[in-house]
């Protein structure tokens, strides 16, 4: 919304500067969003007098100008062909920044006549696109500021213009007159009242309008009156100066005094010519599929149940969002039919938001204009169009009927200071809302017809505090809410992903955000994709799907550094997927890859294709961190996108799944265009059990002072048996003393024969009543022989 | 007996290995060693001639042991000293290679404010991103058709066929929190509630997934000039700067009532932002007191409780704090921003140990 500091004062009676009145404005809650002040760019300029004007010695078209100014006479080359002795001209010294040519003036010599300043044209200061001479004023002093001039002789040129933000629930500052109000309640001024007009008709409107029944609700009120025999044309060149100000197009006087009111008084009207309207106006639901072409030529059609207003022939207009060009008015108008109604603020938002219009009318009317002003607006409206147009009016015909908006809320002065923690005295609060025009009776403030934002005592406070200026308030200290050392405030859950996110880290990997949406393709890749994760308005296909898994967002960073050259990649991210299109249906996971090879190349030989056990080695540290029991279950029943023979989940029984890890798919690796290997793990960070006891004891340490013995053993078994078996087998052939088996090697083929390999596992035997002696020992081995052979089928390598 | 001390001590110091050192010991000291064939000659003694030569002999014998001893040490320190001459390497080579993890600046900051809103008291709380309608908008005194909705650029879910519901959405703030922390908890409460939220909006400044952190405290008393004074506090802690000043401008959001943006004091001299100095505002966040609709929403009585709300951009506090000029770098995961702007694995902000290193 723009503003100019004239049209402003047509409402209030100020004198405060513009600096005070764009900053009280920001301070009001209507946001300063820019402010253009000629005055900030012609303040240099002052008035001089060509005393005389002779030809340059070198140039033809250069004249040397001797010229009076407040600094003696100064002599100045100029090439204008009005330059010549007696006129009045507006100077710009040496030192002084012509905007209009973007330039700092210095003295300067012209053909070898140095020249002391520059008589400027109405261009060179950015008044005009005129261009022909310099500036000629018919009066004003040597010496005079030029900006003086300006505002006694031609205000508009140097009039500011404040441009402001309004926010939704302030319709009423979509007016200029709502703006004053706002500044006058802030003591910047006062209200000017406002002028009642009253112009009598001549007779009945030969148009007349009705309103069906079923639209009612949605149209409570239809106003309007036929102006004959007006004469339209160019609006006067003080409103089009005013609309240009506010970056409107002056289009004809008609159009132009619409426009005005829409700005003055957040009042949009329309006007028809009565000429192309055939027959009476009706005000209904459109049945669906009509269409009609709009005031920006563009066709709409319509959906059953919008509200518009037809004629005989059919639809001609928008309600309350925008006019149809057949029935508009044009510069050959004569007869002018004149709109003001007030419409359902629900029902202007659906409708324009379905057409895609964003008319100033739709802006308004969807935010809510005075009820109370669409008979003023009609008749201040049509003594506009007579000053302007000329014109003989009809008597008013009216639809429908005012809609009674009165209500009251209490005032709770006590409540607005506890609430706000500003000390704002009862008589103040009231003087406020007074202000605002609000009427208070009884302890009760009954909210005037401008403000459908207020509903309710809470609106009360924010007016009396944002007249108040909440700049002025002053922090007070908030006690805390216990007393003592403050509370852990993380729940576990919190806390766990925090230790997961720095264990990952801690590891070697960098945490990624990537988007929580993907492209359909990689949705699906990855479990997802389903109809109802689907945006219904994606901003692009990019971004279209809620990601089912952290891997696709990960795979995709990763491809993006490959190919700035960066192959070998450690990545994770924790944050949620989304198994559905319902809000519980997410869940927070940790997830992690590794691309390419360990590291770069060194001189240790050490580093290779990055592999499942690295990605193993990396889960197992993160459910460990997370408080997972060691024990888990192996599933290897995996997704597609898992290498089928180097992947697993890892659970709590063959159910319950905390993690996975392993190789990726190499078509899916390859899908994302990411040069593999690439393996990964993820963990259900909520699935691991959360500790039940709350307590901190860690119980009793039981270390053996005993020497621990460690034996190794080597078993032939069949290829495809599990490690697991049978270091599970070797752990249980004496859970006592047996303190931990670990494998430490396999050997597969060569002369074990096709179908065979071989498992090393060391055993560490930790007596804890005696020491171990060889018979103890042989007795263990031979039990570890028979269970794992029982297990697997293993027999002890020869 | 002083000739055979003599012999044997020049022996061991002559020796030039382990090997001679043994010899020498053999011969010395040995079963069948001189010293022991001597003491078989104090048999053959008087008592009184035994008591002088035995402990002279005895001491003899030990004289020799520990100088073999000491020359053995001495040897393996010169031949160790002699190894190590030849064992140099060039430290200047690369060690070996070990990942350099990093966290990203988002998780960072997030811990850094919930570090200074623990401190005082506020909770954490989460909710989900794909939201009810009710909860991001009704509960929150937006209701249908209302300019502020469409204002919002919201990204709407795909309802199955034949569900009526109003489109669920991706949350556009993290406001819907404050609804069902108070529905779970009830009043007094404080908790903060961080997390991703989204517009459809892309542009220079702007990315369809961004982060967002809520703040609420709802007592009997709270007023704004507490919310101003938290979020002061807050401010200063966060960005380590004590001089911070924040001004308050009415403005309007419709789950507050009175409402207001909060601008924080800058100085742009020079094309560098300064906090805390300086004539200039920047607004940093939107704020106010819980709008009574919203409490009743919430099932909080708006008669007996009272407080505030605010939400601020967790990813522009972290530009803002740490220098990052670009927004959609955040979620574009180059590794060499990763590594530049993220942080280490240990660096966990603690009140008692500062936010930043």
């Amino acid at each position: 919304m723009k503003f100019t500091i004239s049209w402003l004062k047509d409402h209030l009676d100020t004198t405060a500067s513009v600096d005070d009145i764009a900053e009280a404005c920001t301070d009001l809650g209507l946001e300063v969003e820019g402010i253009f002040n000629p005055l900030d760019r012609l303040g240099a300029f002052t008035l001089a007098k060509v005393k005389s004007a002779e030809k340059h010695p070198d140039a033809d078209r250069l004249r040397v100008c001797t010229v009076e100014t407040n600094e003696g006479d100064k002599t100045i080359v100029c090439g204008a062909p009005n330059a010549r002795e007696g006129i009045t001209v507006v100077l710009a010294k040496p030192g002084d920044y012509v905007p209009g040519i973007d330039v700092t003036l210095s003295v300067g010599k012209i053909r070898g006549v140095e020249s002391h300043g520059m008589m400027a044209s109405e261009r060179e200061l950015e008044l005009s696109d005129e261009h022909d001479g310099i500036i000629e004023l018919p009066s004003g002093e040597v010496g005079e500021k030029f900006v003086d001039w300006l505002a006694a002789n031609d205000p508009t040129k140097v009039d500011p213009v404040i441009e402001i933000a309004i926010t939704p629930n302030r319709p009423d500052a979509l007016g200029v007159r709502g703006i004053a109000r706002d500044l006058a309640a802030r003591g910047l001024g006062t209200l000017k009242p406002l002028k009642e007009h009253k112009v009598p008709g001549t007779g009945p409107s030969p148009i007349n309008v009705t309103i069906d029944d079923d639209t009612k609700g949605d149209n409570p009120l239809f106003m309007g009156r036929l102006i004959k025999g007006v004469k339209n044309g160019p609006s006067p060149a003080w409103l089009q100066a005013r609309l240009r100000a506010v970056g409107l197009r002056p289009i004809s006087a008609l159009v132009d005094i619409t426009n005005f009111f829409t700005y003055d008084m957040n009042r949009p009207l329309h006007v028809f010519d009565a000429d192309k309207v055939k027959g009476d106006l009706r005000v209904h639901r459109a049945k669906g599929g009509e269409t009609l072409v709009g005031l920006d030529e563009k066709e709409y059609t319509f959906d059953p149940g919008m509200v518009v207003i037809s004629d005989d022939e059919g639809i001609e207009s928008i309600g309350g969002i925008m006019g149809g060009l057949p029935t508009g008015c044009t510069e050959e108008t004569t007869n002018v039919f004149l709109e003001a109604a007030f419409w359902d603020t629900i029902q202007i938002a659906r409708t324009g938001r379905a057409l895609k219009i964003n008319s100033d009318a739709r802006y308004r009317n969807e935010r809510g204009i005075d009820p109370e002003y669409n008979a003023p607006a009609i008749e201040a409206a049509t003594q506009m169009i007579l000053d302007l147009c000329g014109g003989e009016p009809s008597d008013v015909v009216v639809a429908g009927e005012v809609p009674d908006t009165s209500r009251a809320y209490k005032l709770d002065t006590d409540r607005v200071q506890s609430l706000v923690g500003m000390d704002i005295p009862a008589d103040e609060q009231r003087a406020t809302l007074t202000a605002l025009g609000f009427t208070i009776k009884d302890g009760m403030a009954h909210v005037p017809s401008w403000r459908p934002d207020v509903q309710g005592p809470a609106d009360l406070v924010e007016e009396v505090a944002r007249v108040a200026s909440l700049t002025k308030l002053v922090g007070k200290p908030m006690a805390r809410a216990h007393v003592g050392v403050p509370k852990a405030i993380l729940t576990p859950m919190q806390k766990r992903e925090g230790m997961a996110r720095r264990t990952v880290a801690a590891l070697g990997y960098n945490e990624c955000v990537t988007y929580s949406f993907i492209d359909e393709a990689s949705a699906k890749r990855f479990g997802g994709g389903a109809g109802v994760t689907r945006l219904q308005n994606p901003i692009s296909s990019e971004m279209s799907h809620m990601r089912p898994s952290l891997l696709p967002g990960l795979l995709q960073a990763a491809a993006r550094n490959q190919a700035r050259g960066f192959m070998d990649l450690a990545l994770f991210e924790v944050g949620p997927v989304f198994h559905g299109g319902e809000p519980e249906e997410y869940e927070q996971m940790i997830t992690g890859i590794l691309v390419g090879h360990t590291g770069p190349r060194d001189r240790f030989g050490a580093r290779r294709p990055v592999d499942t056990y690295d990605a193993k080695a990396d889960v197992e540290a993160v459910l460990t961190a997370i408080g997972a029991p060691a024990k888990l279950t192996y599933v290897r029943d995996m997704n597609a996108w898992w290498h089928p023979g180097r992947s697993a989940k890892l659970g709590l029984g063959p159910k319950n799944i905390l993690g996975a890890f392993g190789e990726l798919h190499p078509k899916a690796i390859a899908e994302m265009d990411v040069k593999g290997p690439v393996v990964a793990f993820a963990v259900h960070l909520a699935k691991v059990p959360f500790p039940k006891a709350k307590g901190t004891g860690r119980g009793a340490l039981g270390a053996s002072d005993l020497q621990p013995v460690e034996r190794d053993f080597a078993f032939v078994v069949d290829a495809d048996v599990e490690a697991i078996n049978l270091v599970n087998a070797a752990a249980g052939a004496d859970k006592a003393l047996i303190a931990d088996v670990n494998v430490f090697d396999e050997f597969i083929g060569g002369s074990l024969g096709e179908g065979k390999k071989s498992l090393a596992i060391t055993v560490r035997l930790q007596p804890r009543d005696a020491t171990l002696t060889d018979k103890d020992i042989e007795a263990v081995s031979a039990k570890i022989v028979e269970k794992v052979g029982k297990a697997t089928g293993g027999t002890l390598r020869g | 007996m002083d000739d055979l001390r003599q012999k044997y001590i020049d022996a061991v110091a002559a020796a030039s290995d382990e090997t001679a050192l043994e010899d020498i010991r053999v011969q010395a000291v040995g079963k069948k060693g001189e010293v022991a064939l001597k003491m078989r000659e104090l048999g053959k003694m008087t008592p009184e001639e035994r008591q002088v030569a035995g402990p002279k002999l005895n001491a003899l014998k030990d004289e020799i042991n520990s100088a073999i001893a000491a020359k053995k040490s001495a040897l393996a320190d010169a031949a160790l000293d002699e190894r190590l001459r030849t064992e140099w390497l060039d430290v200047t080579l690369p060690g070996r290679p070990q990942r350099q993890g990093s966290i990203h600046p988002i998780s960072q900051v997030t811990e850094e404010i919930s570090a200074i809103f623990g401190d005082m008291g506020f909770a954490v709380a989460e909710g989900p991103q794909v939201e009810s309608d009710w909860y991001n908008f009704d509960a929150l005194n937006i209701p249908a058709e209302h300019p502020t909705r469409t204002e919002m650029d919201t990204f709407y879910m795909t309802m199955p066929e034949g569900d009526n519901r109003p489109p669920h959405v991706l949350r556009t703030h993290t406001s819907p929190v404050q609804i069902r922390a108070m529905m779970d908890q009830g009043a007094p409460i404080r908790v903060i509630a961080p997390g991703r939220v989204y517009r459809a909006d892309y542009d220079q400044t702007h990315t369809p997934m961004f982060h967002q952190v809520e703040g609420l405290a709802i007592d009997k008393d709270i007023s704004m000039a507490n919310l101003k004074w938290v979020l002061e506090e807050f401010c200063r802690a966060f960005f380590e700067i004590d001089g911070i000043e924040l001004r308050f401008r009415a403005s309007h959001f419709p789950f507050t009532e009175p409402s207001a943006e909060v601008d924080i004091r800058c100085s742009w001299e020079g094309g560098t932002l300064k906090l805390g100095e300086g004539d200039d505002w920047m607004e940093i966040l939107g704020s106010g007191m819980v709008h009574p609709h919203v409490l009743k929403s919430a099932g909080v009585d708006p008669d007996a409780w009272q407080g505030f709300a605010f939400g601020m951009g967790i990813d522009r506090l972290a530009m803002l704090k740490y220098g990052i000029p670009d927004l959609r770098a955040f979620f574009d995961s180059d590794l060499r921003w990763l590594r530049h702007y993220g942080f280490a694995a240990l660096d966990v902000p603690t009140m008692r140990g500062g936010l930043s290193r």
